[in-house]
């Protein structure tokens, strides 16, 4: 026990290794009190720093130096140190230096969250619902570029993206030559292929999942459906590649889209493989283990039902059923 | 039981005397009554002909809008559908082609839009949901009709007239 360090977050204590974040140490507790984060993504290294969404206020460096920090701080890059005590959401300032960074967020948005595929999973709908300002203060035009596909399989908006660059990371990370990468700098910066070169390998999918917006998305979901009216299943097979587990997007028999599962943090348990994720579309493909659980305050987990055939009242009535579907086959628009 | 409140009245019935016997008083009292109702303005309408004014919070039948140039306001974002408590609302989505610019205002559109009247209560919650301003209650009585199908309106029925059609 000597050698964890002991940190209080908005005054809830909690002892972690030497060497964790602040944002890990909140993650250990859970709850309202965990920052929210846009860039950072536990399964990716070096990833985080870069969109300033998970400031916190140090009120107390330490136990041997008990001076506050002097300004707000990234917490999923700041480690922890013995008696730290930081506030999040208790603290006013952290609120409203949050509200002005989903600002800046916003500031190049589109904001087509009606057209977009991921509203509804969106990290950054889900922020700026919580911290952001509804009206926006922006004035001048919004940069737009043309959609471009990456592959035949991934399409990158990039209008929507926020330049997190999990995407550079899972590209070098987890598949093996990277052909994507941030061109330009500054207002400039944008994610891009050299002369849309195709990625062609069998992880590069796993971009569409780390993507915390709509930039990089499914191209054989796009518009399809909108993910609150598809029911998430989890099924799992024997992949020579990757671990195989996945959640499986359901509308009435259909499978019309694979992606991995996700955690309360929006990140990936497990990365999949492309062959997962885009060829093997038939329930016959899978075992089926059973309804993904969503959190009940996502837009996805709305008229879905814990059972989910209700129990039978009455009797069933077989001759009965056999007229009630004659009699919907015939009245049911053609 | 004994009362919880004194309010209770306990109405006493006499026997009936001979005129009341007779119940021909009571009888030209009533008829008096149906009489002076013959010659007072009528409350009722012959509907389909005469229609009444509607009031302004009035939610009739859906339509679904276009905008100043035209285009198709309703980008299929599902919303509508999301928000409505009697799943009566479904559509199915396509992308804008090359060339249909002046059809559809956003990049996805409503290919399919269907309302089920018999199951839409009218709560106009899919209106105050929609992100685009793109669906209105604000037209009749939706028509009676005999088959169950024929209540399954769809995009021919619920989109507005193109702005040419209006100006003829």
């Amino acid at each position: 026990m000597s050698d964890k360090v002991k940190v209080t977050i908005d005054g809830i204590s909690v002892e972690v290794e030497p060497g964790t974040t602040i944002l890990n140490a909140a993650r250990q507790i859970g709850g309202e009190i965990v920052p929210p984060a846009m860039c950072y993504y536990s399964k990716l290294q070096g990833s985080g720093g870069k969109c300033r969404t998970c400031l916190v206020k140090v009120s107390k460096g330490s136990e041997k130096d008990p001076r506050p920090m002097p300004k707000l701080v990234a917490s999923c890059r700041t480690t922890v140190m013995d008696g730290m005590e930081v506030e999040n959401i208790t603290s006013p300032e952290v609120v409203e230096a949050r509200k002005g960074v989903v600002e800046m967020l916003l500031i190049n948005h589109p904001l087509d969250c009606p057209v977009c595929d991921q509203a509804g999973e969106c990290s950054l709908q889900d922020l700026g619902f919580e911290h952001g300002a509804a009206q926006t203060r922006y004035e001048f035009d919004r940069r737009t570029f043309e959609r471009i596909d990456i592959g035949d399989k991934i399409q990158l908006h990039m209008n929507r993206c926020i330049l997190c660059y999990r995407c550079t990371y899972v590209a070098d990370q987890i598949t093996d030559n990277r052909v994507h990468g941030v061109l330009g700098r500054g207002d400039h910066a944008e994610i891009s292929t050299y002369i849309e070169q195709a990625i062609d390998n069998d992880f590069s999918g796993n971009v569409i999942d780390v993507c915390p917006v709509g930039a990089l998305t499914d191209k054989t979901f796009r518009f399809k459906n909108r993910v609150w009216f598809t029911k998430p299943v989890d099924a799992h097979r024997d992949c020579p590649t990757c671990s195989g587990k996945v959640t499986l997007w359901y509308k009435g028999e259909e499978v019309i889209r694979v992606t991995a599962r996700k955690d309360e943090y929006n990140e990936v348990e497990e990365f999949i493989c492309n062959t997962c994720r885009f060829d093997k579309k038939n329930t016959s493909d899978w075992v089926i283990e059973g309804p993904r659980a969503i959190a009940n305050t996502s837009v996805i987990s709305s008229n879905h039902y814990e059972t989910l055939k209700p129990l039978p009242v009455i009797q069933q009535n077989p001759a009965l059923m056999a007229a009630n579907k004659e009699e919907f086959e015939r009245t049911k628009k053609s | 039981m004994e009362a919880l409140s004194n309010r209770k009245k306990v109405l006493e019935q006499k026997p009936m005397n001979f005129w009341e016997r007779m119940y021909l008083p009571a009888i030209f009292k009533g008829m008096a009554i149906t009489f002076r109702h013959m010659f007072k303005p009528k409350e009722t309408v012959f509907y389909p002909e005469v229609q009444r004014e509607f009031s302004e919070n009035w939610r009739g039948m859906h339509s679904l809008k276009r905008d100043e140039e035209g285009r198709e306001r309703c980008t299929a974002c599902g919303l509508c559908a999301l928000s409505c408590p009697a799943e009566a609302i479904t559509m199915v989505a396509a992308e804008r082609k090359k060339g249909e610019e002046a059809l559809y205002r956003e990049e996805k559109y409503a290919a399919t839009y269907e309302i089920n009247m018999l199951r839409c209560i009218f709560c106009g919650l899919c209106e105050e949901a929609c992100p685009k301003e793109a669906i209105y209650l604000d037209g009749p009585i939706v028509p009676a009709d005999y088959l169950r199908k024929d209540f399954i309106y769809g995009k021919d029925k619920l989109v507005e007239k193109p702005l040419t059609e209006l100006t003829k």
